[in-house]
């Protein structure tokens, strides 16, 4: 996977989870959290639907890493260009 | 065949935790007793009608709310929205009592100027008792009081006011007598009085069939007339259950929603080791009146009644078979629907004395319930408006329904007063959720199983 690829599988997930939120305009930069409202439980969601979907595991300590668009893909990369 | 989950019972909590399981990929199956799912929520057919057993209406509506709000919450834990339950608004609700009615809407504010008008001074007073549910809801009601009663009357000072506010939610969700557990209570009295209250106009069973699908599309498994007899134990380990036919199936965790006595029952080794938990002693009795005209023809006007003919509410096991000095009445037909609904009708639900239904023969069973509905018209009739020559069909559950098809001992609707709060038993893998482990109602009973599922077992 790319990091376009990996920023719209993040995109897909997040829109099942929250399906009427406006996903068009996300700055990459900004803390996904701050432009989309996404509570602790949706956000753990994501990390579980990452490992259902593309059998990625983000252990607890990482959370951090997925606070931005940006940094997702950057943190996700890795796990997820050999898929 | 070896699951990673069995889950006793196919009601509101049993299939949202399989729906939340399954989609995570776990091989789960759920294993029903009853050829039926929906658990306490469930429906049947009658005189050549749908009838629901349950639901009068699903609390926690709030369409607009805030994302924060239990119902939304829940709904995108089951990666579902608002619309899929086609749930339609109340009209209106009171609240009767000898000296006052008190109405309430979907709006909190109607219900507090109300206060206000009838009891001087406690407009504020309610106010400030929603913004500390408000507070302990933000908390997860952690340090809520233990009595309800003390908690409402810390904030409003007319005794009055505190019996009437008790009612619909001690009707709604009070496994205890006389009182409540208090973080029970700030839950049900924010589902009910700053949320409210809506109804799928086809009853619970488009939202039991919407479940359904969501957890077989994700591959989980049902299968009905499938009691469990026993918890196999090893080791302070569950390793399976036994069938009611004595099939074996093995499993690596279990999510019981049988209640915590009834699962105790089957797996004695579940008993809390901290906690002497005692079955649950409040049972309902409710007659389903089939009318042949529109309730509110009649001038049958609120969605649903809440009545005491005392000025002390009284929630009680009953003495008598039907304690008919209290109850619910609810229409159906009195909800914001698209379109007027086919079958009108009225339920009435009374305290109903479990002994009496459960002790009786078949001849004195069928007597009771024509004896005991109509005592319960009588009164009902000096509460709202006449309608008992309009009626063509009535039919009558009473504890002894209850607990036959749902298992729960006593018919006890709310459970037992042991609350389980974090839904673990002594047996480091078998997991209890629905009544018994805290939250009730619909939607209560939805969160549960996820929350459960979510902390246990993903």
């Amino acid at each position: 996977m790319t990091g376009e690829g990996i920023r719209q599988a993040i995109i897909d997930i997040i829109r099942e989870i929250v399906p009427d939120e406006d996903l068009s305009g996300i700055d990459a930069e900004k803390p996904l959290r701050d432009q989309i409202d996404l509570d602790s439980m949706d956000f753990l969601d994501i990390v579980m639907e990452l490992r259902k979907r593309y059998s990625v595991e983000v252990p607890e300590q990482d959370y951090q890493e997925l606070e931005s668009m940006s940094s997702t893909v950057n943190y996700l990369l890795p796990k997820m260009e050999s898929l | 065949m070896r699951y990673d989950v069995v889950i006793i019972g196919a009601g509101m909590s049993g299939l949202s935790a399989g729906v939340r399981l399954a989609h995570f990929g776990k091989k789960v199956a759920i294993l029903e007793r009853h050829y039926r799912v929906g658990g306490l929520n469930s429906f049947y057919r009658s005189g050549g009608y749908d009838l629901d057993v349950g639901l009068h209406a699903v609390t926690n509506y709030s369409p607009d709310g805030p994302k924060s709000a239990p119902m939304a919450r829940l709904l995108r834990r089951l990666r579902m929205r608002m619309s899929d339950l086609e749930l339609y608004p109340q009209k209106v609700s009171r609240i009767v009592f000898p000296d006052a009615t008190l109405e309430f809407t979907n709006d909190f504010d109607h219900l507090a100027r109300q206060s206000g008008k009838l009891f001087p001074g406690q407009e504020e007073s309610l106010r400030r008792l929603k913004d500390e549910v408000f507070r302990l809801y933000e908390n997860n009601f952690s340090g809520a009081p233990k009595s309800a009663r003390r908690f409402a009357s810390s904030f409003i000072t007319a005794p009055d006011l505190v019996e009437m506010l008790m009612c619909p939610v001690m009707f709604y969700g009070s496994a205890w007598e006389n009182d409540m557990e208090g973080g029970q209570f700030a839950l049900l009295f924010m589902s009910l009085y700053c949320e409210g209250f809506a109804r799928p106009k086809n009853g619970i069973r488009p939202i039991l069939d919407l479940l359904v699908e969501r957890y077989k599309n994700s591959g989980g498994e049902m299968r009905l007339r499938s009691g469990v007899q026993r918890i196999e134990v090893l080791k302070g380990k569950a390793v399976g259950v036994v069938l009611d036919n004595g099939d074996t199936i093995e499993c690596e965790a279990i999510l019981s929603s049988a209640g915590l006595m009834e699962t105790i029952a089957i797996c004695p080794e579940a008993s809390p080791v901290d906690l002497a938990p005692e079955a649950g002693r409040m049972s309902f009795a409710e007659s389903i009146n089939i009318i042949d005209r529109p309730a509110d023809e009649l001038g049958l006007d609120a969605s649903i009644t809440f009545f005491s003919a005392n000025r002390k509410f009284r929630y009680r096991r009953s003495a008598l078979p039907v304690d008919v000095q209290s109850g619910v009445i609810c229409v159906p037909g009195n909800f914001c629907y698209d379109e007027p609904p086919d079958t009108h009708m009225v339920r009435i639900t009374n305290i109903a004395d479990p002994g009496f239904w459960e002790g009786a023969d078949k001849a004195g069973y069928e007597k009771g319930k024509i004896e005991w509905r109509d005592k319960s018209l009588e009164v009902v009739e000096t509460i709202v408006p006449e309608f008992s020559d309009s009626v063509t069909y009535f039919d009558m559950f009473t504890p002894r329904t209850i607990r036959k098809f749902t298992g729960h001992i006593n018919g006890a609707v709310y459970g037992s007063p042991t609350k389980l709060g974090d839904g673990k038993t002594p047996v480091e893998n078998v997991f209890v959720c629905g009544t018994d482990q805290g939250y009730l109602g619909v939607v209560g009973s939805m969160i549960s199983g996820v929350e459960i599922a979510n902390q246990r077992l993903l």
